[in-house]
């Protein structure tokens, strides 16, 4: 027997993580998603697509509004409780992590809703690692920037070679007990204080 | 030296968030040997969330919020207790200046009084249905919270049914004033610093307040897991006897600059500082030119503000079974008066020698004026607390409260 499958509607105002878990539904055979990133007008929405499965993302302010909204029937035809309740202690820890949520037509089976929040938490934490890692490589050209600007303020100042600004930028750090961009950091703005025309 | 206790804690942005945030930002926690750690949250579902997974031992709540959660009436409930009240007062209505226009032109005055406010509104309702046109929105932060039901209160009281002649929506506290401004709301309650902050814009006008609905009356409280404070039990009494000195910190006027600083940092409100002088000094810019100081606006310590009074818990549930929420029952009634814990709070303050209420519960309504009272070692006063329509509530008596069917005030 074909079971319909399942409509599935994405809330997150994060268009690129709304995105990728689109993808991910789709890639596992769930044809009808929905991805919505702004709240207004939602309770037309929701009855219109009359979605089997809500997915949230937990910053989402409005989730006060929309539990509200799905204990009032009358808005939405089927009651709608949240998926969680139902489910083990692992997958509600695994999901409050992640920073997401689901929400479910009463009386749906869930074996047939387990996947999609488990797809939704893979793809949450996967896009978290992602946004963690880039933004870990923007700081990262930022340090460098700005320890090879307080590199060329020593070469200049006292007329040292690279390394050697390089080597007393970092013995300042470790004596200190900071990271090196901020002991370059720290210099940067001081010379910019005593020479304008420095930084 | 390490801290004795570790105690993680989630708050939303909302101004009577102040005595938990004192506590760890002055120093009070550390001083009881507690490492407090705050987050803070977007949502009171985040909130009750993370409480029932353990991320949070304890959090900013609204007084209705823990009752709703034993009572089962919430998604992923866990049992949750109420050892500390966060404060009295706070929050107002604000409505649309084109409403305020309306409603002035029925006779409301800018004195905040809800009857005289109610009554013009009333007018307003009935001409826009008579005219076939859509209800009235107004907006509230959460089904169970101390705004909803005292807009209720307020408008019953007033011959209004909110129920039937207006819609009543969710929207959460910062967006308030932006959902007014944008006309998709006629009004709404919350608490500070959103209504100064439409009143600022220029776009609201506070029609009335809490202090005036119901004087002295419960808002937020320290919700906490009741598994966590069963184990921790030393950890739970040397944080409210931090927050019992923060609390009373915040409430000092010489501090008013600096809670205000501290509260308008980005981590806390983000907000400009002069934006809280309202909640702090309790004088208010009601809109236009008009402005008015509040007696007891917003108390996070005088009164006995921070005592779990049970008759405040029993007066949430009656509003449950009000409007719905949840059936009457011996059992529910019992769940509810049982997850406030004046116990735990006197047993947590009796080393400090400080005045504490003798009884747990008292009859809401009965004080008209600041009344000293006994308790155990120290004078304390309260009050007034009376609701503007005269009514009292006796928390012995909830079964008569609840029979009361023609809720209007007479008019006159």
């Amino acid at each position: 027997m074909i079971r319909k499958s399942l409509t599935v509607l994405v809330i997150d105002e994060n268009h690129i993580r709304a995105s990728i878990i689109e993808a991910g539904l789709r890639e596992a055979g769930h044809e009808q998603v929905t991805v919505v990133h702004d709240v207004a007008g939602i309770a037309r929405r929701i009855a219109e697509i009359e979605p089997d499965v809500i997915v949230i993302d937990l910053e989402n302010p409005n989730r006060d509004m929309l539990e509200n909204m799905f204990q009032l029937s009358r808005v939405v035809k089927r009651p709608i409780a949240m998926f969680v309740d139902r489910s083990d202690q692992a997958s509600i820890e695994a999901a409050v992590e992640a920073g997401v949520s689901a929400y479910v037509v009463d009386g749906l089976r869930q074996e047939r809703v387990k996947p999609i929040l488990d797809m939704a938490i893979s793809r949450f934490n996967a896009f978290s690692r992602m946004a963690r890692e880039l933004e870990e490589a923007r700081s990262e050209l930022e340090d460098r920037k700005v320890i090879d600007r307080a590199k060329g303020i020593l070469m200049r100042s006292r007329g040292l070679s690279e390394d050697a600004a390089y080597t007393l930028l970092r013995k300042t750090a470790m004596n200190q007990n900071r990271k090196i961009s901020e002991i370059a950091q720290s210099l940067v703005t001081a010379a910019g204080l005593l020479d304008p025309g420095e930084s | 030296m390490a801290a004795e206790h570790q105690i993680n804690a989630g708050f939303i942005p909302l101004f009577d968030s102040a005595v938990l945030v004192a506590a760890r930002e002055i120093g009070f926690a550390a001083r009881e040997g507690v490492d407090l750690t705050l987050s803070r949250e977007t949502s009171w579902a985040n909130i009750r969330d993370r409480i029932a997974i353990g991320h949070f031992d304890l959090a900013h709540m609204l007084g209705p919020m823990p009752i709703a959660c034993n009572l089962g009436l919430t998604p992923l409930a866990s049992d949750t207790i109420v050892p500390f009240s966060l404060g009295l007062g706070g929050n107002c209505v604000t409505v649309s200046n084109t409403l305020w226009t309306g409603m002035a032109a029925h006779g409301a005055l800018p004195d905040l009084d809800p009857a005289r406010a109610g009554k013009a509104l009333g007018v307003l309702i009935r001409e826009r249905a008579n005219a076939g046109r859509e209800p009235m929105r107004f907006a509230v932060v959460h089904p169970h919270s101390g705004h909803n039901y005292e807009l209720r209160y307020w408008l019953a009281a007033c011959g209004i049914d909110p129920s039937r002649e207006i819609e009543i929506v969710i929207v959460p506290p910062p967006f308030m004033a932006d959902a007014l401004a944008a006309g998709r709301i006629d009004g709404y309650c919350v608490g500070e610093p959103w209504n100064s902050a439409s009143v600022v814009a220029g776009t609201g006008h506070i029609a009335t307040v809490k202090a005036a609905i119901w004087k002295t009356s419960p808002e937020k409280v320290v919700g906490v897991r009741k598994a966590w404070a069963e184990k921790h039990p030393e950890a739970l009494s040397a944080l409210l006897r931090a927050l019992h000195h923060s609390a009373r910190w915040c409430q000092d006027p010489a501090n008013r600059g600096e809670l205000a600083a501290l509260m308008a940092q980005p981590s806390f409100l983000g907000v400009s500082p002069a934006l809280l002088m309202p909640i702090l000094t309790g004088h208010l810019a009601l809109g236009g030119v008009a402005e008015l100081s509040v007696e007891d606006f917003f108390l996070p310590f005088g009164k006995a503000a921070n005592f779990p009074w049970k008759s405040h818990a029993l007066w949430f549930y009656t509003q449950m079974v009000r409007w719905g929420q949840v059936k009457h029952s011996a059992a529910h009634m019992a769940l509810a008066r049982d997850t406030y814990r004046p116990d735990l709070y006197r047993a947590a303050l009796k080393p400090l020698g400080v005045a504490l209420p003798g009884a747990n519960a008292k009859v809401e309504g009965a004080l008209t004026a600041a009344t000293p009272v006994g308790s155990a070692g120290a004078s304390l006063v309260l009050g007034p607390d009376g609701f503007f329509d005269g009514r009292i509530f006796d928390p012995d008596r909830i079964d008569d409260y609840l029979a009361i069917r023609d809720w209007a005030m007479p008019t006159g």
